[in-house]
C-alpha cells in the first residue's frame, strides 16, 4: 500500500492542523474561551456542530488516498502492482462501488424501476420487472433494521460513554447542553449505521442511470461540498485580511490603490467573473494533458482551480468591511496610545487590530460556507463547476434533472442530493446565526 | 449635483478599464488566439492557414500589449488590447463563434430578460418588506420565533430544488402552466408567472431576515421612543419612522441591483427556456463561446457600475443630511 494524497488532501490536513494549533492558542485566552462557551450554550448550537462535525469526518476520511498492491498476475516480476487510488470511505463502500445495477431502481427496491424486454424459458419475449443483482430477496427488511438499529444505539452509546467517562474526570463542571449533542450524535450515528448495514443487503437510496449507488455518491460528495466551503475562504482569508487592514491602517495611496482592487473586481458580475476563469482553466488543461495521469487527478485539479477561482471572486467583500473596521478601530484611544508610545505598526496590527476583528472575520467564514455550498451546485448546473466526473451534489442533480419527464418519477437522485445538502447549509446557518448573535459587539445587551 | 456624478462617471472609467485588463488577461493571456482557434476548429487537420484566417477574421491577429513593427504612438496602440478595449467601450461586441452579431441578439434578448427579473424584484420587494413589517410588529412572539425559524430552512434549501418542485408540482402534475417556453406579447403571461413565483420564495427568507434586522436596528433608537411617548400608535410609528428611516439601508441593498436586472437570471431562464440574456450567456459557456462571455462580463460590469451611481444619487434623494 502507497500513500497518494492529492493536492486537495494536503490542504484539507493543512487545514485541519491549522484549527487545532488555533483553538490550541486560542483556548489560552480566558476571554475568548468565555465567548465560545456562551456560543455553544444554546442547543441549537451543539446541535449544528455535531452535525457538522459529522459532516467533517466523512469529509477527513475521504481525504486519505492510497493504492492498495493488488495480486500481480505474472509471478515473475519482482514488482508490486498497485491498483487504483482508493480513499478510506472507499474502502467503506467497497461492496457499493463493486455491486453496480443496470440501471435505475428505487431505494430498497428488489427490482429494476423500468420494465424491460425478456425472452422467458418457452422463448415468448414478454416486458418485466428484473430482479436486481445485488439486493437479498428474502424479504427480512424488517429484520435487518432492527438489528441495524440495535448496532447503531450500541455504537451511539459507546461513543457517548466515552465522552461521559471523560467528563466526570473533569468533575462535570461544564453548563453546555452536552444532552442535545449526545441525542443528535445517537440520531446521526444509528441513520448511519442503519444505511451502511442495509446497504450490503439493498440499495438504500436507490441507484443512479448507470446503476451506481445513491447513498456512495452522496457520500462522496460531502467532501467536495465541505471543501469548496471551507477551502475557498482558506486562500481568500489572508488576501482580504491583508489587503484590508493595510488600507485602513496606512490610507494614502495604499488605500486608494486597495479600493480600486476590490471595486474593479466587484463590479465584474461573480458567475460571469467565475465562469470566465474556469474557462480559461479547461482550455489551460486540455492544452495540458501532462499536469495530471489519471482522471481522479484531473479532476482533483479542476477542482483546485475552482477553489482558487472562487476565492479570487470572493474576498472584496470580507476586505470592505475589515478596511471599515480598521478605520474605525484606528481612531479608538487605545491604539493612538500604543502609537504614542512607540509601539511598531507590526505589534499594533498583532496585537490591537486583528483580535478586534476577529468576529468579523468568524462571522464571514461561516456565513460563507454555507453560500458556497449551495454555489456549487448551481455552477455545476451552469457548467462551470467540479469535473463532471466528480461526485459532487450539484452533478447528481444535474444528471437527475433530466429525468424529470420519466413516468414514473426517478426523485431519489435529486432527493438524495438536496437533503444531504439542506442538513449540511441549515446547520452551518444556525451555527452562523448563534456565532454572530454573540459575538457582534452590536448585540451586548 | 451635475458636478457630482459627471465627477462620478469618470471615477467609473478607470474601473471600466481595470474591467477589461481583467478579462483581457483571462481570455487572451490564459489562452493564446492559437489555443481558441484550435479549440474552435475542432480536433481536425488544422493548418496554420486556417489559424490565421481564423485571427483575421476576429482581428485576433495583432500582438497582446506591445508592436513591435509599428513606430511612434501606434506601438502601443496597434495591438489587441487597445483594439478590444476600442471596440468594447463604443458597445461594438464583435461576431459570436456561430457568425451573429451579438449586438443585436443582447437587444433582441434584454426584453424576455426583464419580463422575468423585473416582476420578480418588484414583487420579492414589496413582499419582503410587508412580511418583515409584520414580523417587527409581533416581535418576540411565537409568530416572529416561528417565522425565522421557517426562514432559515428556506434560505438553506437550494434554488434548483424550488425550480424543479415547481416545475414538477405545477406544470407536470397540475397541468397549470406550461413547463417551459416563452412568447413575446401578453401570452408571455402564462410562461413568465411560474419563474416569477419561484424567484420570490427562493428569496424570501434571506430578504425576510435581512429587512427585518435593519428595522430591529431602528426600533430601538430614541426617536422611535420619542414617538411612542407622543402616543402614536404603534402602525404609526413603524411606518411613518421605521419604515422611512429604515428607507436608507434598504435603498444601498436595493438600487444597485435595479440596472443588472437587464442581466437576466442565469439558470432561471435556462430552466424554462426563456430566450433572455441568461440562457445566452449559459449557451455561450457550453459552447466555450468566449466572444460572448467577454461581453456579457463587460455588460455587467457597466450595468453594475450605473447600480452604484444610482444608490449614490438616491441617497441625496432620500436623505436630506447628505449633500453633494
Amino acid at each position: 500500500m502507497i500513500l497518494t494524497l492529492l493536492w486537495t488532501d494536503i490542504m484539507v490536513w493543512i487545514l485541519l492542523f491549522t484549527i487545532v494549533v488555533w483553538s490550541w492558542v486560542v483556548s489560552g485566552s480566558p476571554q475568548v474561551k468565555k465567548q465560545w462557551h456562551t456560543i455553544f450554550k444554546s442547543s441549537i448550537a451543539m446541535a449544528s456542530a455535531t452535525v457538522l462535525l459529522f459532516y467533517l469526518l466523512f469529509t477527513l476520511l475521504d481525504s486519505v488516498h492510497f493504492r492498495l498492491a493488488t495480486p500481480s498476475t505474472d509471478t515473475k516480476s519482482q514488482q508490486v502492482q498497485y491498483g487504483e487510488m482508493t480513499s478510506l470511505l472507499d474502502l467503506l463502500f467497497s461492496h457499493n462501488i463493486k455491486n453496480t445495477e443496470r440501471t435505475y431502481s428505487a431505494p430498497f427496491a428488489t427490482h429494476e424501476y423500468a420494465k424491460s424486454i425478456v425472452v422467458d424459458a418457452n422463448g415468448v419475449t414478454k416486458q418485466a420487472y428484473l430482479p436486481l443483482k445485488h439486493v437479498s430477496n428474502n424479504n427480512d427488511l424488517l429484520q435487518k433494521s432492527m438489528f441495524a438499529i440495535f448496532m447503531g444505539i450500541v455504537m451511539g452509546g459507546s461513543l457517548i460513554f466515552l465522552h461521559m467517562v471523560w467528563r466526570k474526570k473533569r468533575g462535570f463542571k461544564s453548563e453546555l447542553p452536552w444532552r442535545t449533542a449526545y441525542l443528535t450524535l445517537l440520531f446521526l450515528t444509528v441513520i448511519f449505521t442503519w444505511f451502511y448495514m442495509l446497504s450490503y443487503h439493498y440499495h438504500v437510496l436507490g441507484t443512479d442511470k448507470v446503476g451506481g449507488d445513491v447513498l456512495y455518491h452522496s457520500l462522496k460528495s460531502i467532501r467536495t461540498g465541505v471543501l469548496i466551503g471551507v477551502l475557498t475562504t482558506l486562500i481568500m482569508l489572508p488576501v482580504a485580511i491583508i489587503l484590508g487592514v493595510s488600507a485602513g491602517l496606512f490610507g494614502g495611496w495604499v488605500d486608494d490603490v486597495i479600493q480600486y482592487l476590490y471595486t474593479t473586481l466587484s463590479s465584474i458580475p461573480g458567475v460571469l467573473l467565475i465562469a470566465a476563469g474556469v474557462l480559461s482553466m479547461q482550455v489551460m488543461m486540455d492544452n495540458n494533458p501532462t499536469w495530471f495521469e489519471t482522471t481522479l487527478e484531473r479532476s482533483d485539479l479542476r477542482l483546485l482551480f475552482l477553489i482558487l477561482i472562487l476565492g479570487i471572486t470572493s474576498w472584496t467583500g470580507l476586505c470592505r468591511l475589515l478596511r471599515a473596521e480598521t478605520l474605525k478601530i484606528s481612531q479608538i484611544e487605545f491604539v493612538t496610545a500604543a502609537k504614542a508610545f512607540g509601539v511598531g505598526k507590526f505589534t499594533i496590527i498583532r496585537r490591537h487590530i486583528i483580535p478586534n476583528l476577529m468576529h468579523i472575520i468568524l462571522i464571514s467564514i461561516v456565513l460563507d460556507f454555507s453560500g458556497l455550498v449551495l454555489a456549487e451546485a448551481v455552477l455545476s448546473y451552469v457548467g462551470v463547476g467540479v469535473d463532471p466526473t466528480m461526485h459532487s451534489w450539484g452533478n447528481m442533480i444535474n444528471q437527475a434533472r433530466l429525468e424529470m419527464a420519466r413516468e414514473p418519477m426517478v426523485w431519489w437522485s435529486l432527493f438524495s442530493a438536496f437533503v444531504f445538502m439542506f442538513i449540511l447549509v441549515l446547520a452551518a446557518n444556525l451555527l452562523s446565526d448563534r456565532i454572530q448573535i454573540v459575538l457582534d459587539p452590536r448585540n451586548k445587551s | 449635483m451635475f458636478g457630482y456624478i459627471i465627477k462620478r462617471l469618470l471615477y467609473a472609467i478607470p474601473i471600466l478599464i481595470g474591467v477589461n485588463l481583467i478579462t483581457f488577461i483571462l481570455f487572451f493571456m490564459v489562452n493564446s488566439p492559437e489555443d481558441m482557434a484550435r479549440a474552435q476548429l475542432g480536433a481536425k487537420q488544422v493548418t496554420p492557414q486556417m489559424i490565421q484566417a481564423w485571427k483575421e477574421q476576429r482581428g485576433y491577429e495583432k500582438p497582446l500589449f506591445i508592436n513591435d513593427k509599428a513606430t511612434g504612438i501606434s506601438k502601443a496602440t496597434d495591438t489587441l488590447f487597445v483594439q478590444e478595449s476600442l471596440k468594447l467601450f463604443s458597445f461594438n461586441f464583435g461576431i459570436s463563434d456561430s457568425n451573429r452579431d451579438i449586438g443585436s441578439d443582447i437587444k433582441e434578448r434584454m426584453g424576455p430578460s426583464l419580463a422575468i427579473a423585473l416582476p420578480t424584484f418588484l414583487i420579492a420587494l414589496i413582499t419582503n418588506i410587508s412580511l418583515a413589517l409584520l414580523l417587527v410588529l409581533f416581535r418576540g412572539s411565537a409568530l416572529d420565533t416561528s417565522m425565522m425559524i421557517v426562514a432559515v430552512m428556506i434560505m438553506s434549501i437550494s434554488g434548483l430544488f424550488y425550480i424543479i418542485a415547481g416545475q414538477v408540482l405545477f406544470s407536470k402534475m397540475w397541468h397549470w402552466v406550461p413547463i417551459s417556453g416563452y412568447e413575446s406579447g401578453w401570452g408571455a403571461v402564462k410562461f413568465t408567472v411560474l419563474p416569477v413565483m419561484i424567484g420570490v420564495f427562493a428569496g424570501i427568507g434571506a430578504g425576510v431576515r435581512w429587512y427585518r434586522s435593519i428595522f430591529l436596528e431602528q426600533i430601538n433608537q430614541d426617536y422611535v421612543r420619542t414617538a411612542r411617548a407622543k402616543g402614536l400608535s404603534e402602525l404609526k410609528v413603524l411606518f411613518g419612522h421605521v419604515l422611512r428611516n429604515g428607507m436608507l439601508p434598504i435603498l444601498t441593498g436595493v438600487v444597485v441591483v435595479i440596472p443588472t436586472l437587464f442581466m437576466g437570471s442565469l439558470i432561471m431562464e435556462s430552466f424554462f427556456g426563456i430566450p433572455g440574456l441568461g440562457s445566452y450567456t449559459i449557451d455561450a459557456i457550453n459552447s466555450q463561446d468566449f466572444a460572448i462571455v467577454k461581453a456579457m462580463v463587460f455588460l455587467g460590469s457597466v450595468l453594475y457600475i450605473i447600480g452604484l451611481i444610482l444608490t449614490d444619487i438616491s441617497y441625496t434623494l432620500f436623505d436630506p443630511r447628505v449633500k453633494l
